[in-house]
């Protein structure tokens, strides 16, 4: 076949290619709408529980899709969430303690804190792969809690209680405010995560994700990409702890650093697919409706068991979690 | 013939004690196909690697379009214009045909419609038709074409075909070497590192061949098929007698 008669009978490129700014239109209609749903329950549901257990689900949201940045995008698998997520849980207690800062100061400087340690720790540790990459993180996490451990001014072991500022009059309480806020930084992490995932980042993520070697000879700055990602999802993973300090008046490094934390951010987009940007929700959604339901109905110590059995059967049987699962079953009737 | 567009000066790679490679001084014109021959572990993927960056070199120098990129890293060699296909294919598995193209595309600020060219580039390989499918269910020939197709992507000067006809049938040899002389009429130097020695010297305008890391001829592929040296490394002393 010569160049010329292949050329006269190209294909059109694929559908999925088609209409992006259409696709990206309805999202930005979809994410305004749940930011407004948002807004009206909080004047319409009294029962201001519900909003301390949908600030976890919505938090969860955030934190998966923060992980997934660079555990599912990039294929390095992070065990050290907690790490940035304290890192920016903490940046809001001293800037709330010291000069009593209002929540949108806290989650830029959380952001920024975050993707700096997100670019400290890629710098140090990328040119590692696999397993010891992800020993890397774990050490990350143990930095973190002793330098806080040893920090009195943060309270050190004992925690640190703080009266956050009163919040606006129109969000009905403070509950009600921190998960207004919640919910926004969720939808600004799924918004982050679904443009890198359409755009030449994101082909660079998984280019590299499927070969280094290939994608570094294909004119992919593979390492600038990979530092990209850590700085992206630490700065999410910061920012969704910054609002904590605001929602529970109280932190301590057991709660932030701990294993509960850590094994959620993994597990989530495990289980609602690590591909594309809706599986983070699916996953968090999911787990973190359960976790709540548990935490009530049974124990919730019963959590972190609950998380580990769930992982391991998703691992076992759908490791492309749900959405691959649904993928492969669409796959199969055809 | 103009100046070398690639030039390899006293090149070395060692892993610890074993020298893999050199020192070796190789040149490439704008143009050129060069062949490169050699017996397994002969060194033609350490010199491959010291080329494209992901090795780099012990000791030596290499130049590329007159400018010395010893230390510069492959995707900046990459999009200097130096392309190069893999042994093993290593398509961008969980995207599309299309998409694996769109990758090097990506990084090229010249490029006015990457889509556009990445389907230019698909039906001059014969894939236009397999542009929406994914990459990982393509066959082994449709590998090889993908490999191939990616790196014409970014229009290279200089292409490195590693074995890129490794594992395929006679008919299946004549289309990839059709696709390679159709790339190399339009101006694109190649350098062959192949086995299947029919396809190499019917291709070469020139051929080296390596052995234990060291240039042991260089010369027209008929003066190389019966150069002595190169009949002992690849045949034995028996066949010379």
């Amino acid at each position: 076949m010569t160049a010329k008669t292949s050329l006269m009978t190209a294909a059109p490129p694929p559908a999925a290619a088609r209409a992006p700014e259409a696709r990206t239109l309805v999202f930005c209609a979809c994410a305004l709408a749940v930011l407004a749903l948002g807004a009206v329950l909080t004047q319409t549901i009294a029962n201001p529980y519900v909003f301390f257990a949908a600030f976890i689900i919505v938090q969860q949201v955030a934190l998966a899709t923060g992980w997934n940045v660079l555990g599912g995008y990039a294929g390095y698998i992070n065990f050290g969430a907690t790490a940035f997520y304290g890192a920016g849980a903490y940046t809001g207690a001293f800037l709330l303690k010291a000069y009593g800062a209002s929540i949108f100061l806290c989650l830029p400087a959380a952001a920024l804190v975050g993707g700096g340690l997100g670019l400290l720790m890629g710098y140090m540790t990328l040119r590692v792969q696999g397993v010891y990459f992800a020993i890397a993180t774990i050490a990350l996490v143990v930095m973190m809690h002793t330098l806080v451990l040893n920090i009195d001014y943060l309270g050190g072991a004992s925690g640190l209680a703080l009266m956050p500022p009163e919040p606006p009059a129109w969000t009905g309480g403070q509950v009600q405010f921190v998960f207004l806020v919640m919910l926004g930084i969720a939808v600004l992490a799924v918004a982050c995560a679904r443009w890198i995932e359409i755009s030449w980042v994101g082909r660079g993520f998984r280019a590299l994700r499927a070969s280094e070697e290939a994608a570094e000879c294909a004119g992919v700055p593979t390492f600038r990409l990979k530092l990209s990602a850590c700085a992206i999802s630490g700065a999410i993973l910061a920012m969704t702890g910054a609002p904590l300090v605001f929602y529970a008046s109280f932190i301590e490094p057991e709660t932030v650093f701990g294993l509960a934390l850590a094994l959620n951010a993994i597990a989530m987009p495990l289980i609602g697919g690590k591909k594309s940007w809706p599986g983070p929700i699916i996953g968090a959604v999911l787990l973190g409706s359960v976790q709540q339901a548990a935490t009530i109905t049974i124990s919730s110590e019963l959590n972190i068991l609950l998380v580990g059995v769930v992982l391991i059967g998703f691992v076992a049987a759908a490791p492309d979690g749900i959405l691959g699962l649904v993928d492969t079953l669409r796959k199969g009737r055809q | 013939m103009s100046d070398p567009i690639l030039l390899v000066e006293n090149v070395e790679k060692s892993f610890g004690a074993l020298r893999a490679l050199g020192p070796i001084s190789v040149s490439l014109k704008a143009g050129e196909r060069l062949g490169v021959i050699g017996p397994n572990g002969s060194g033609k993927t350490t010199l491959i690697n010291c080329l494209t960056g992901t090795l780099t070199p012990s000791a030596g120098e290499v130049w590329f379009l007159g400018r010395k990129v010893t230390d510069l890293a492959p995707h900046r060699r990459a999009r200097m214009g130096l392309a190069r296909s893999f042994q093993i294919p290593k398509p961008f598995t969980g995207m599309s045909v299309l998409e694996n193209l769109l990758v090097p595309l990506d990084h090229l600020h010249d490029v006015a419609d990457p889509r556009a060219r990445a389907m230019e580039v698909l039906a001059s390989v014969g894939l236009a038709g397999r542009a929406g499918h994914e990459a990982g269910g393509l066959t082994q020939l449709e590998l090889r074409k993908l490999e191939l197709a990616r790196a014409l992507a970014g229009r290279p000067k200089v292409l490195i075909a590693d074995e890129a006809m490794a594992g395929l049938s006679d008919r299946e040899i004549d289309d990839v070497l059709a696709i390679l002389e159709r790339l190399n009429e339009s101006g694109v130097a190649v350098i062959m590192i192949e086995h299947i020695m029919h396809a190499v010297m019917r291709f070469s305008h020139r051929i080296i061949c390596l052995e234990t890391g060291r240039l042991i001829a260089d010369g027209l592929p008929d003066a190389i098929a019966n150069d002595p040296l190169v009949q002992k490394v690849y045949f034995g002393e028996q066949a010379r007698h």
